[in-house]
């Protein structure tokens, strides 16, 4: 690698912009104060891999599964300094905590499950449905329900007026959708396909496509906020993010899979995934319905 | 893969794995006055802020700070409208923070839900950086008792509610100091979020509650039309 490559990705960004690299390290993790852009890409999947196989050790040795990524997990650098170092405190739910918030028709416009429509023209890219079902730990429809996404453009680049990376922002897509689960827990919306993304994490980092997705269960306990992919991506192996949920079938979790009912004929192609909302599991009585 | 099959241990439907909110959610997650429950001059109003900061002491810009909580009565509200912002009171808020890592609220003070309870906010917090949410409380200092003359002002308890909470009463007093508002000269709630390293905030995770803990009968469950009428001794509207 050349300094002249490197310059591929504009480095204008001060460091207090985003996945820039912490500029001291905490003593938990002396490899951190690494020069973030000479890391190469090789180097960070032979840490990946190394935390993986230590994961799947453990699991051989009766190691309880993981089902949800790693918070101290120093392939994605920008983690390094904000994950909690103490183990997470036991807490006993309590009565405001076995509850959500109530989200109904009125905070929700028509048309924001649409985020082909929110411009005056046709946004660029592969038009895509994107449908699944949000259920409890228990397979009971999570109903009523917000679904928040956002989104990339087909170019990979973000609305976000911190995004530099250098791809055509599209003046008929922001990339933002709000939605309501229906009586049993399925949502829709129609997209674009978004781009990968490079970002500065090493030298060449580039993040898979994705979406980023808001959800709210029955209880805030189940409060999640994670990011859908598209099958057979081939950033998969190399990205730090991805890989931060150690256990690959929770990993494949995360995946869309193409879905020819939910295509539509001469108009869209269609996506599947389906999401589990766990949290402190109370047992469930449909309360009397105080919404619209 | 999508499969709705699953091999928990717990028999239950192993979960979505979380990600990262990453860095570019402020186009998309935080909407105009998502951060004020009521409006200002609210009677009983009250400024909830403070600074979230990572392991090195500095300001998180990039993270987001939410809160639900119940109403100064101790009761859950289930009323739509978070988004909507009409003034209705929905004790739910959302909070980015700014470029000095700050956050604030205008909301109320929360009630105890149960007799003998200390009444807290329940915090959400995320950021770029950090791979999956993060649950803490951020509990109302100690202060002169709650009067009938003035229910807003003071503490249900009186002078020690915090002894009697269980999660705080299971932390060394200087974990347990983390969780707890501090109350400012001017009236407001301070409750600085630590991420990590010195003055690290308590962090919860949720196990199994025992079915019967709850009864839904404790969630106010007003109707809500759309002509909006607070229901008296309500959202300090008619107290």
């Amino acid at each position: 690698m050349t300094d002249t490559e490197r310059d591929a990705v504009p480095d204008s960004a001060p460091s207090s912009l985003p996945d820039s690299v912490p500029s001291s390290a905490p003593s938990s993790a002396p490899d951190a104060r690494l020069d973030a852009a000479a890391e190469s890409q090789a180097q960070l999947s032979a840490e990946i891999e190394a935390g993986h196989e230590a994961y799947e050790k453990g699991l051989a040795q009766g190691a309880p599964e993981q089902f949800g990524p790693r918070l101290d997990w120093a392939p994605y650098r920008s983690s390094l300094l904000r994950h909690p170092t103490k183990d997470l405190h036991h807490a006993d739910p309590e009565t405001i905590e076995l509850f959500a918030p109530v989200f109904g028709e009125r905070d929700i416009g028509a048309l924001e499950a649409d985020l082909t429509v929110q411009h005056n023209g046709e946004p660029i890219g592969e038009r895509i449905v994107v449908r699944g079902r949000v259920v409890d730990g228990q397979g009971r429809p999570v109903r009523r329900q917000l679904v928040e996404v956002w989104q990339a453009n087909a170019a990979g680049r973000y609305v976000h007026k911190r995004d530099q990376h250098p791809a055509p922002v599209d003046p008929n897509f922001t990339g933002v959708g709000r939605m309501l689960t229906d009586d049993d827990g399925w949502y829709q919306f129609q997209t674009i396909k978004p781009g990968p993304y490079p970002w500065k994490n090493h030298f060449n980092a580039w993040r898979p496509a994705h979406i980023h997705f808001s959800l709210f269960g029955r209880e805030i306990t189940q409060r999640i906020v994670t990011q859908m992919y598209f099958p057979g991506d081939p950033l998969f192996a190399l990205d730090p993010i991805y890989q931060s949920i150690q256990d690959a079938r929770a990993r494949d979790r995360l995946v869309a899979t193409y879905d020819h009912d939910v295509s539509q004929h001469e108009w869209a192609t269609g996506y599947r995934w389906d999401i589990v909302l766990s949290g402190a599991h109370r047992t469930w009585t449909e309360p009397e319905d105080s919404d619209e | 893969m999508s499969d709705m099959g699953g091999d928990a241990a717990n028999g239950l439907l192993p979960p979505t794995p979380g990600q990262t909110v990453g860095p570019f959610f402020g186009f998309a997650m935080p909407y105009e006055r998502s951060n004020e429950l009521v409006e200002p001059g609210t009677p009983g109003a009250v400024r909830l802020h403070g600074i979230v900061r990572d392991g090195a002491g500095d300001p998180v810009p990039d993270a987001l700070v939410e809160i639900w909580q119940a109403d100064p009565a101790g009761a859950v509200v289930a009323r739509s409208g978070s988004i909507l912002r009409d003034g209705t009171f929905t004790g739910w808020g959302r909070a980015e923070t700014n470029r000095e890592g700050g956050y604030w609220f205008r909301t109320l003070s929360p009630g105890a839900t149960e007799p003998g309870r200390a009444p807290f906010f329940a915090v959400t917090v995320f950021a770029r950086g950090l791979q999956d949410r993060l649950f803490t409380r951020a509990y109302l200092p100690a202060g002169p008792e709650t009067s009938e003359a003035d229910p807003l002002e003071g503490h249900p308890l009186g002078a020690d509610p915090l002894g009697a909470d269980p999660l705080l009463a299971s932390l060394e007093p200087e974990r347990r100091a983390t969780l707890v508002t501090a109350r400012e000269p001017d009236g407001s709630l301070r409750f600085d979020i630590r991420m990590q390293g010195e003055g690290e905030t308590v962090f919860l995770r949720y196990d199994h509650a025992p079915a019967d803990q709850v009864s839904t009968d404790q969630v106010s469950t007003d109707q809500v039309s759309t002509d909006q009428v607070p229901a008296a001794g309500r959202d300090g509207a008619g107290a």
